[in-house]
């Protein structure tokens, strides 16, 4: 499998970080030799093995669903790049 | 003062031979007068420090003197500390000042730790060089004969490079792929990935979740035993925080190595592994043998998918956890036409290429159509590598690797494509994948008179043998040298 210009630019799109044209071709080629070089994991018999998700030796625990923190939107709102009062601000997403 | 071990200087402390005021004072002095050229702090917490400092010093006056009442650390600028900048060596946290404190380094607080300043690193702890911090490269406080300027290793390079250049006493770093040990062995420090779920990741800015653990580095093995040892424990603010009794791992550096079964992997020995870190394994293997250890050949015949693993996981929790990053709750924003576009440029602008390049691969393995094939896939090899694991620990109760396949390259070395930088987190990765305990200790120098580490890998949770064993290298070997750029040694 290996990428082109085109899926480049759609996994920038989802990803949701603006490229310039001239970027395409060095990234192109940065990601396909990375996916390349996955591609060995394809040799690995994995019939019947369940995926691991993670590191930790025990099951999710569980949480009583409760309020515990919270109430102070000014030290929320500190590191906001814009607001209006109590609230993040953004541009106009709606006509 | 600078010179000293924690322990010693805990001793000293306890003693009065002199206050917690003048050994920060000390530090500080140090800091200001390397920081310049070495660049291992993103920012510098003096006055912080200081107050910190008499705070120890009349608490101890008053009786109480908590484990690590008074010694200066450096944490990585991953750790939120409240009211103090964090940046994660991004650009797009330039701005950011967290308005709480991660567990990890509130622990460190609560026993009496005192901070010299946020530590630099790679971008978002992406890398293993410290290059691509957008605060500018490190310099790694040891130099080669032909005198190129030397990484320090990373994701955890400022941490690695204060402690060995002694700016600080001992300092936080986080481990995802090696970030912790192999920047330790790159300095000729010792520093321990512990077991996933030992120390709290609440507060940490996160990289790749089921993998981020944090962990002490410092110049002894009993150093990073002391540090461990406030750092770690049950946290409910972290969902995979192990509910564990923290053992006295300060206790189990001198417990030694008599009648435990130490394996050596034969999957460790790689193509173009440079013969002289062949040569200190094997130093390794009969310094345990004469402290009473058996050695035991055993098998991780998964390891060499170790990196293609790491590079589909890590990426994808990544690509998940930086999707917060949009200029709009924190952080720097560009301004765009809509809402899309001010993410984009927000995105475009914040990121370094690592981080970006690293974003979109874990996007695309994530993606409709290619889910099963990598990241699925990957998952199933994890899987694979933690059986090996167990089935090793079954036989042996410790493992004995290198820690990295070479010591430190030049800033500026290996950079021609991203597949060679991986590389260096070979013989590290693979504990991060199965979520075992694994330490670095410094164990010789090469021919060109660079450090050179060992690793020790335990079983989940065992972290005492791991010091067991690491605190058995360290007397056999001996290290004493010293960097070339070091506060101590002219003092």
């Amino acid at each position: 499998m290996s990428l082109d210009p085109a899926t480049v630019r759609r996994i920038a799109k989802l990803a949701r970080i603006r490229l310039d044209d001239d970027e395409v071709p060095r990234l192109e080629g940065e990601l396909n030799a990375i996916l390349g070089y996955v591609e060995q994991l394809s040799e690995v018999d994995v019939e019947g093995v369940q995926p691991l998700s993670g590191g930790a030796q025990m099951a999710m625990r569980l949480r009583e669903d409760a309020v515990t923190d919270g109430g102070y939107p000014e030290k929320i709102l500190a590191n906001a790049p814009d607001r209006i009062g109590n609230f993040f601000a953004v541009p106009k997403v709606v006509e | 003062m600078l010179n000293l071990s924690i322990a010693e200087a805990l001793d000293a402390l306890a003693a009065r031979k002199f206050s917690a005021v003048e050994l920060t004072d000390a530090h500080i002095a140090a800091v200001e007068a390397l920081n310049p050229r070495l660049n291992a702090f993103i920012t510098v917490t003096a006055d912080l420090a200081r107050e910190q400092a008499k705070a120890a010093d009349a608490a101890r006056h008053a009786g109480d003197a908590p484990a690590l009442s008074g010694i200066p650390i450096a944490m990585k600028d991953l750790f939120c500390t409240e009211g103090v900048r964090t940046t994660a060596g991004s650009k797009i946290l330039s701005p950011f000042v967290p308005p709480y404190e991660s567990t990890v380094s509130a622990k460190l607080k609560a026993a009496g730790a005192v901070m010299l300043g946020k530590a630099n690193l790679d971008e978002f702890a992406m890398g293993s060089s410290n290059i691509t911090s957008a605060y500018g490269v490190v310099e790694n406080p040891w130099q080669r004969e032909d005198g190129a300027k030397l990484v320090p290793g990373g994701s955890s390079g400022g941490s690695a490079a204060a402690v060995a250049a002694r700016m600080a006493m001992g300092a936080t770093g986080t481990d995802t792929g090696g970030s912790i040990r192999q920047p330790a062995s790159f300095t000729g420090i010792a520093g321990i990935k512990p077991t996933y779920g030992r120390c709290s990741r609440f507060g940490i800015v996160a990289f790749a979740s089921s993998l981020d653990q944090a962990g002490p580095m410092a110049r002894t093995v009993e150093d990073c035993a002391i540090l461990l040892g406030a750092m770690s424990g049950f946290d409910a603010r972290d969902s995979t925080s192990a509910d564990q009794p923290v053992p006295d791992f300060r206790a189990a550096c001198a417990h030694g190595v008599k009648g435990l079964r130490i394996g050596i992997p034969s999957e460790y020995r790689v193509d173009g592994m440079a013969p002289e870190i062949e040569k200190l394994w094997q130093a390794g293997i009969d310094w345990l043998k004469r402290a009473g250890a058996e050695i035991v050949d055993v098998s991780l015949p998964h390891t060499k998918y170790g990196l293609p693993v790491y590079y589909i996981v890590a990426p994808a929790e990544a690509s998940s956890n930086l999707a917060r990053y949009d200029g709009v709750r924190f952080g720097a924003r560009v301004e765009g036409e809509d809402l899309i576009d001010l993410y984009e440029r927000t995105r475009a602008a914040g990121f370094g290429a690592e981080v970006k390049r690293r974003i979109m691969i874990g996007t695309y393995v994530l993606s409709a159509g290619y889910y099963d094939a990598y990241y699925l896939r990957a998952q199933k090899v994890r899987a694979l590598m933690l059986r090996d694991f167990n089935e090793a620990f079954a036989k042996v109760d410790a493992i004995l690797t290198p820690t990295a396949p070479s010591a430190a390259f030049a800033i500026g070395e290996k950079m021609d494509d991203p597949v060679t930088m991986y590389l260096n987190d070979v013989f590290t990765v693979p504990s991060n994948l199965a979520g075992v305990p694994a330490m670095s200790v410094p164990a010789g120098l090469d021919a060109r008179g660079l450090p050179l580490g060992l690793q020790v890998i335990g079983r989940h949770f065992d972290e005492e043998t791991v010091f067991a064993v690491a605190g058995a290298l360290e007397r056999a070997a001996g290290f004493t040298a010293l960097p070339s750029v070091c506060a101590g040694a002219k003092s």
